[in-house]
């Protein structure tokens, strides 16, 4: 089984360049001296007190990690509606490995039917993950959670208690939600970036000017190919590895 | 402790008005280290350098660059980038409202909580009508120069704003084919479906903990008092690499724990 992002990366993200247009590279230094510090001269530290720090090693860190495995560990079955939607962080599809087809498409279809889905945890990175997994028109797509301790309730923001409100007041709202109701929700139309797509419009045009691009030798990466997410993720579920 | 609101400004349906505080409705509990000096354990800083010369890059000598190709940049000004900022605005203006279903899980991205401003009254009354419609509005609004598009939804009682992704970034499993293969047949259908059965419960958050973060705090707490536990390398679990064989093997081990009972 194998993970793919449910969405793009940021489309609009900007590199730091130079005043010759070379590409920027982010670098530690000890503020006192003003001394570069390369990657073996920084540590890790944990405040545990102001000024005070406890250095934890790469080697601790990976040591303390979860035992590595593939598996999903499927926990329990719930209600596919019936997750709040402030748990959810980020999504993946899952494409079936060789061989595993069956089992997948089967497990698709069982939860899809009985409109279920599963939570799961699973390891991915070094961190582990507690996951639920939605069939999706026949691919299972996987959101990660966050725990319940990352989520605020009322009373930690301090929101006042509910006191009785007019019904009429309700049915003052209840009448304009009525004549504002769609039957169908169109991302498309309704979650369009519009300063994103303004901003690919400006690069369109500026790129046609001259003195608005600037061009580096960028040695051995030349051949960094821009990798297309959907046609991954479609030779993934055909079976074929890429 | 209360929390401080981040912003205010007011949900705007038609011409009616309901001012509203935004607060954050997550707290991110991930363990954050320093980065420090090696020598001296001093934090340290960062800056920009020309990864050729070394040299530092001083702040008003930067560009912003879109990458066309590699290696290949339009340069963006501040002015270009200034001039595509929204105008402000206090308005989270709710164009139509939708059943909750409607919107994927995949669309969500943080969530907000709206507190009532200045009187409450119009905040609980909102909230009860969606409440009582399943219904929830779809908001777009202004904050600190960009513009958002939103879920505004109620949950026990209260408004809750979660920000929702842009279209041309989520992937729909819609543009996607099912995998290939045969499909199950009705016999197998019946059986994986009574097996799911027997795992169904109900979402409780407060069943998984993090345990990773949790090993990760005890183990700091543990090393700043001077005595660290001696770790042990990280075992490789041999792997099943089957979604289906990990369902089964849970399936089977409940099976056999509800025989023993």
């Amino acid at each position: 089984m194998s993970l793919f992002p449910a969405a793009r990366s940021n489309r609009a993200s900007l590199r730091m360049l130079g005043p010759d247009g070379q590409p920027l590279a982010r670098k530690y230094f000890a503020e006192k001296s003003g001394k570069d510090l390369d990657a073996d001269e920084v540590v890790r530290g944990y405040e545990v007190n102001k000024g005070k720090y406890v250095v934890v090693t790469d080697e601790e860190l990976e040591r303390l990690q979860p035992e590595k495995t593939r598996d999903i560990d499927l926990k329990q079955f719930v209600p596919a509606d019936s997750i709040p939607p402030l748990y959810f962080e980020r999504g993946y599809f899952l494409t079936p490995a060789a061989g595993s087809q069956k089992a997948y498409k089967l497990l698709a279809e069982t939860m899809d039917q009985s409109e279920l889905a599963g939570v799961a945890t699973f390891v991915m990175r070094g961190k582990e993950y507690l996951v639920a997994i939605f069939s999706d028109n026949g691919i299972l797509r996987a959101e990660t959670m966050r725990f319940a301790d990352e989520i605020r309730s009322p009373s930690d923001v301090g929101l006042p208690k509910k006191k009785d409100v007019p019904k009429a007041t309700v049915t003052k709202f209840e009448k304009l939600i009525k004549n504002k109701a769609k039957k169908q929700f169109s991302p498309a139309k309704k979650l369009q970036d519009k300063q994103t797509d303004d901003l690919l419009k400006l690069v369109k045009k500026k790129e046609k000017k001259r003195g608005s691009v600037v061009e580096v030798e960028t040695g051995g990466d030349s051949d960094r190919k821009v990798i297309d997410l959907v046609q991954v993720l479609k030779k993934s579920l055909a079976g074929k590895s890429s | 402790m209360a929390a401080r609101a981040i912003w205010k400004g007011q949900l705007k349906i038609g011409t009616t008005k309901v001012p509203v505080k935004l607060y954050s409705a997550v707290q991110d509990r991930t363990v954050r280290f320093n980065i420090l000096d090696d020598r001296n354990k001093m934090r340290v800083k960062q800056h920009m350098i020309d990864p050729d010369s070394g040299d530092e890059v001083p702040n008003e000598e930067i560009q912003k660059g879109y990458e066309i190709e590699p290696g290949k940049f339009v340069i963006l000004t501040a002015e270009d980038l200034e001039a595509l900022q929204p105008p402000p605005s206090r308005d989270i203006e709710i164009e139509e409202f939708v059943d909750q279903a409607k919107i994927s899980q995949q669309w969500f991205a943080r969530p907000y909580y709206l507190g009532p401003d200045d009187g409450d009254k119009e905040y609980f009354a909102l909230a009860e009508a969606l409440q009582n419609q399943e219904k929830e509005g779809i908001a777009h609004w202004v904050m600190r120069n960009k513009y958002y598009a939103g879920a505004l939804r109620a949950i026990d009682d209260y408004l809750y704003l979660f920000t929702l992704r842009d279209a041309k970034e989520v992937i729909s499993a819609a543009e996607l084919q099912k995998p290939t293969g045969a499909a199950p047949t009705q016999k197998e259908l019946a059986m994986a479906k009574q097996l799911v059965e027997m795992l169904r419960g109900e979402f409780k958050a407060s069943d998984y903990k993090d345990e990773y973060r949790e090993r990760v705090e005890k183990f700091i707490q543990q090393k700043a008092k001077g005595h660290a536990p001696r770790l042990k390398a990280v075992r490789t679990k041999p792997k099943t690499n089957a979604l289906g064989s990990a369902l089964e093997k849970s399936l089977a081990a409940l099976k056999k724990g509800k025989r023993a009972a």
